[in-house]
Formats: structure tokens, C-alpha cells, sequence
């Protein structure tokens, strides 16, 4: 693979740009590999890549069944932050932040990691209390945040009207290092540095069996045919529970949809990210000028990765309220994403009843910001049994009633 | 918009009217039940990319539950019936089969 650096740009400008090579190959499937991971979304690459780079294990296949990162990874709103409340979460999401914070470099591909640094919203004197306990909670983690007064959150976002007249802002949890980043180019990284370790990212491919003898799994049946391997994860999101019924178990998850927009490029209005949890909306501002926005997610299952108007509507109506000048703007586009929800509202990433066949799934509304830290866990899991970022996840705790709730934390989807 | 009929007061109602309340027929687990039974009650979900029997409350109408057969693929509804039942009534099995040979979902089909 050849390095992208300022010296590639000259050369390549020099000759009319006809050095560039392909980021990542295109190859047929192998009959076997040690491992496979079923989903290139960000999840399943980072968990390819931490594979062959922290563990050696390179003989992989990303199997995916639409384009790499077409899943959640490129539908999400980007928001990076690790102020959670329960330790395990802390620990893997800030794993995770951190990782964000040299991936370009780690990658060599330009990421886009914008630290400018994450609010989330008190409107309510249950939130005030709510997020002072998070913030005192951080601070044991090691995780840095702080509570702000409303006077700050006016100057970190002058175009915010913090007296009302329903919701006034009463104050703020302040991360000072969470920000956003550009999601394709975290799955296109991957991609690229995975393939340039022998890996092979199968595109266009999709898993419709999953092959166990004696309880061992054995394989997967795929539109290109049968693949064997030694290890299998499943890392697909929405589709979990479509998976799991294939490896022959259920999953404490539903599917549902949870949709984003964005309005037309305007001037720089806003350099950091707001959440406002109470009345359910967030926004940024994206390098090309789009105000992103989004909310919660729509109240039943659903698989066709679109969702209500109505839902966007409340999201919008909501923010106007907090931004009184977005009230004029067009919006340009708006998509949806089919995320899977746990009961606490914490991903699961596990050893599942079939053996060498692991999963990682559950991070719903908000696993962006996770990507690098679960790929970092998930492979340690996978690998060798066990991994200390991982240990809590596991499915056990649905049945041993050990939640890590972050209903809180989650509030609003992101 | 998704449009179900409640089956109580006849109301063709808007989704705004309504709220979902998730999976249809859970057996409900109580004093002597074992761990995973509990954890089924409680956690396990079909969740299926398909035929779906779910709950519904006509929040802003009659307030009452009912139940509809929905997939979670098309949105196309199959029809609502009452929550005073175990199983989906024939009309509406036989409604799917129709247009869904071949359909299962947990131990109905
Ligand atoms: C609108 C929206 C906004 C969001 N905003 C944020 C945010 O601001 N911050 C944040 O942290 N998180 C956010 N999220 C959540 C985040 O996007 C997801 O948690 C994360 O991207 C999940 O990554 P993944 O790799 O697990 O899944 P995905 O990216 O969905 O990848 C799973 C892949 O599996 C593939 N697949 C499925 N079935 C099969 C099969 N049978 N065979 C082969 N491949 C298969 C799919 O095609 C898909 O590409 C948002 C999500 C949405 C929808
Ligand atoms: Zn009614």
C-alpha cells in the first residue's frame, strides 16, 4: 500500500493524479479463514483491524452484504463522546475516544476527528442533578467532563436562546475533548489498512446460513457460496436478531428506526456539538456547512430503514425552540438507520450458546463514538476468550439481572 | 404514516394516535418461574424482519391495548384484533398465508 501523505498529493498533482491505487482490493472469497466477521460496518472493521494488528490473526474476511459502511457507520450523525455513567461503559467508551484521537494517523487516512467538543443540555432540575452525578462519576473514571452554568453554555453556542420559554437551559455537561468525525472515512480506513494486511473485505456478499457441527460453528452460507472458518463474529446491527436466528439463538433486542437530516450549507454558526436530551433533538455543524440534526428513534420494529415524518418533525420542533434561527432553514436530505436496542441500553459484546461464534451488537442509537474501543475489545474476546473491556458486556447479564444502565446517558439517540 | 384500525372503538388511527408497546403474546412469568424463563419474559425478543404480532394503545382514543399483525419489512398491516387472546385469531393466520407462504414466527405459523 502505498501512504497518503502531503508528498503523494505534490507527486500525484505532478502527474495528473494517474498514481493513485485502489484503497482496497476487490477479491473472490478463499474457501476458509481463521476468522470471520459477518457486517463492514465501523464495528466489524475495527474488529478485523485490532485482529491482525494486536493479535496477529490476518487470514480474515469481512463479509458485507451491501457496500462497506452502507449500514448505521454511514447513516449516523457522528457525534464522539465518552461521558457515560457506569464504569464498564466509561472504560470502553473512552478506550474508544481516545483511539479517535490518533486514528488518522494510525490509519494514515484522514478521519476528520474535530474535537470541538460535546454539550448535553439541563432543561430540567431532574436533568441538573442527573448530569452533576455523571460529571462527579467521570471524574472517578478518569474521564474528563464538567458541569457548566447556562452564562457558559451562551458562549460555547452564542446562537442558542437559553431562557426559554418552555425548556430554559440551566446548565450543561461539558466534554471538552468529544466532537465529531467523518464516518465513511473511519469505515473506508479500515477497510484500506485491513486489506493492506492480507484481509479480504467481500462486498456485495450476504450471509444466509450459519454452519455448526457439534455445536461448533463451522461456517457461513453466502450468496458467493460456502466459506468455512475456525471463528466467527457477527457484528450487523439492525440484522442481529436475523443472525442469531441463523446461529440458532435469541437476543434481547429489537430493531427500529431512527432517522437524521440535514439542512443546507451556511456560514460557520456553531463549533460545538448540543444535545438537549429533555426535549429530544442535537445538532452540529458539519465542514461543509449542513446543519446535522437528529433525535429519537420511532416507538415500534421496524426493518426498512426509513422512518415517521412525525418523528422529525418533534425533532425539529424541539430544536427550533432552542435555535430560534434555524426556523428559516431548508432542509436537504433526510435518511434513516435500523438500530438495535438492548433493554439497558448498553451494547452486548459476548460469547454467544454456539461455540467460536461471538457477537457484538445492542450499540442502538449511539455506537460511532465506540468503534475504535469495540474493535480493540471485540477482537481481544474473539482472540483469546476474554478481554477486561469487554467482560460486562457479555449476554449473561440479561439473565443475571447485571444491567449497565445507561438509559440516562443514552437519553436521547446518538 | 403508519394506519391500524382498533378493533375496539372501529377508529382508523393515524400513528400519532396510537403507541406501540413491542411484542404480542409473551407469557408472562411470575413467582417460581425459573432465570430464563424470566429473562424470555423480560429480554428475549422474536424480533423478526417479517411477520410481527405487536401491541398497541389507542393513547389518544378509547385508551385501550389491542394487538395487530404488522411486517417489519414492508409495513404492510394484516389486520388488528383484541388483546383479550392468546394467539392470533384464524382470519388473520389465514390472511397472512395468503400472501405469505411459508411464514413462522415463534411457535406460530
Ligand atoms: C440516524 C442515526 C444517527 C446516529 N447518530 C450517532 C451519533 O451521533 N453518534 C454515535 O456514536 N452513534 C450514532 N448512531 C449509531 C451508530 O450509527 C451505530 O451504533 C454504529 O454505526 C453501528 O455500527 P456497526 O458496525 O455495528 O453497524 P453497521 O454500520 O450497521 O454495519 C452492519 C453491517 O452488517 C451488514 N449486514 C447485515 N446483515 C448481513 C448479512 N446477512 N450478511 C452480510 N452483511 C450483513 C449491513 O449491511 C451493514 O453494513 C446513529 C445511528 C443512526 C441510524
Ligand atoms: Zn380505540
Amino acid at each position: 500500500m502505498k501512504r497518503y501523505s502531503a508528498f503523494a498529493i505534490a507527486r500525484e498533482a505532478a502527474r495528473y493524479h494517474t498514481g493513485w491505487e485502489r484503497a482496497w482490493r476487490a477479491p473472490e472469497p478463499k474457501k476458509k479463514y481463521d476468522a470471520i466477521i459477518i457486517g463492514a460496518g465501523g464495528h466489524g472493521l475495527a474488529t478485523a483491524y485490532h485482529l491482525g494488528k494486536n493479535h496477529g490473526i490476518k487470514n480474515v474476511a469481512i463479509i458485507e452484504k451491501g457496500w462497506l459502511g452502507g449500514g448505521n457507520t454511514g447513516r449516523n450523525t457522528t457525534i464522539i463522546r465518552s461521558n457515560y455513567l457506569q464504569d464498564p461503559s466509561a472504560a470502553i467508551y473512552e478506550k474508544a475516544r481516545s483511539l479517535y484521537e490518533t486514528m488518522s494517523q494510525d490509519l494514515n487516512y484522514n478521519v476528520m476527528f474535530s474535537p470541538r467538543g460535546v454539550i448535553m443540555l439541563a432543561q430540567t432540575h431532574h436533568e441538573v442533578r442527573g448530569y452533576q452525578r455523571t460529571a462527579h462519576a467521570n471524574a472517578l473514571q478518569g474521564v474528563q467532563t464538567e458541569w457548566i452554568g447556562p452564562q457558559r453554555v451562551k458562549e460555547l453556542c452564542p446562537i442558542m436562546c437559553i431562557d426559554g420559554p418552555r425548556y430554559p437551559v440551566l446548565g450543561g455537561l461539558w466534554q471538552a475533548r468529544g466532537g465529531t468525525a467523518r464516518h465513511d472515512a473511519v469505515a473506508w480506513g479500515y477497510a484500506r489498512a485491513c486489506s493492506d494486511m492480507g484481509m479480504d473485505v467481500l462486498q456485495k456478499c450476504e450471509v444466509t446460513a450459519i454452519r455448526q457441527e457439534n455445536g461448533k460453528v463451522v461456517g457461513v452460507t453466502t450468496t458467493k457460496g460456502d466459506i468455512d472458518c475456525d471463528k466467527l463474529g457477527i457484528v450487523v446491527a439492525g440484522h442481529s436478531g436475523v443472525l442469531a436466528e441463523m446461529a440458532g439463538f435469541r437476543l434481547p433486542i429489537e430493531s427500529v428506526a431512527l432517522q437524521a437530516l440535514v439542512s443546507e450549507p451556511i456560514k460557520p454558526c456553531m463549533d460545538v456539538v448540543v444535545m438537549a436530551n429533555t426535549v429530544h433533538g442535537y445538532m452540529s455543524q458539519s465542514d461543509k456547512g449542513e446543519m446535522v440534526i437528529g433525535g429519537g428513534t420511532d416507538g415500534y420494529n421496524n426493518y426498512t430503514q426509513r422512518g415517521s415524518f412525525h418523528h422529525i418533525e418533534e425533532t425539529v420542533r424541539a430544536l427550533i425552540e432552542t435555535f430560534p434561527m434555524i426556523s428559516r432553514l431548508k432542509m436537504l436530505r433526510q435518511w434513516g438507520g435500523i438500530v438495535d436496542v438492548t433493554g439497558d441500553r448498553s451494547p452486548i459484546l459476548s460469547k454467544t450458546p454456539l461455540e467460536n461464534c461471538f457477537i457484538n451488537c445492542g450499540w442502538g442509537t449511539g455506537g460511532f463514538k465506540a468503534i475504535p474501543g469495540s474493535g480493540w475489545g471485540f477482537a481481544e474476546l474473539m482472540a483469546k476468550g476474554y478481554s477486561p473491556l469487554t467482560a460486562e458486556f457479555g449476554l449473561d447479564r440479561f439473565k443475571e439481572g447485571r444491567f449497565i444502565d445507561e438509559s440516562v446517558a443514552a437519553g436521547v439517540a446518538h | 404514516m403508519l394506519i391500524l384500525t382498533c378493533p375496539y372503538c372501529g377508529v382508523e388511527a393515524d400513528e400519532t394516535e396510537l403507541h406501540a408497546g413491542g411484542e404480542a403474546h409473551i407469557t408472562r412469568e411470575t413467582v417460581g418461574s425459573s432465570d430464563e424463563d424470566f429473562e424470555d419474559y423480560l429480554f428475549q425478543r422474536q424480533n423478526p424482519k417479517g411477520i410481527h404480532f405487536e401491541r398497541w394503545r389507542h393513547v389518544y382514543g378509547c385508551g385501550k391495548w389491542f394487538h395487530a399483525a404488522r411486517c417489519t419489512n414492508t409495513l404492510e398491516v394484516f389486520g388488528t384484533y383484541s388483546a383479550q387472546t392468546t394467539e392470533p385469531p384464524k382470519d388473520i393466520r389465514d390472511k397472512i398465508s395468503g400472501k405469505r407462504p411459508g411464514w413462522s414466527w415463534g411457535i406460530f405459523s
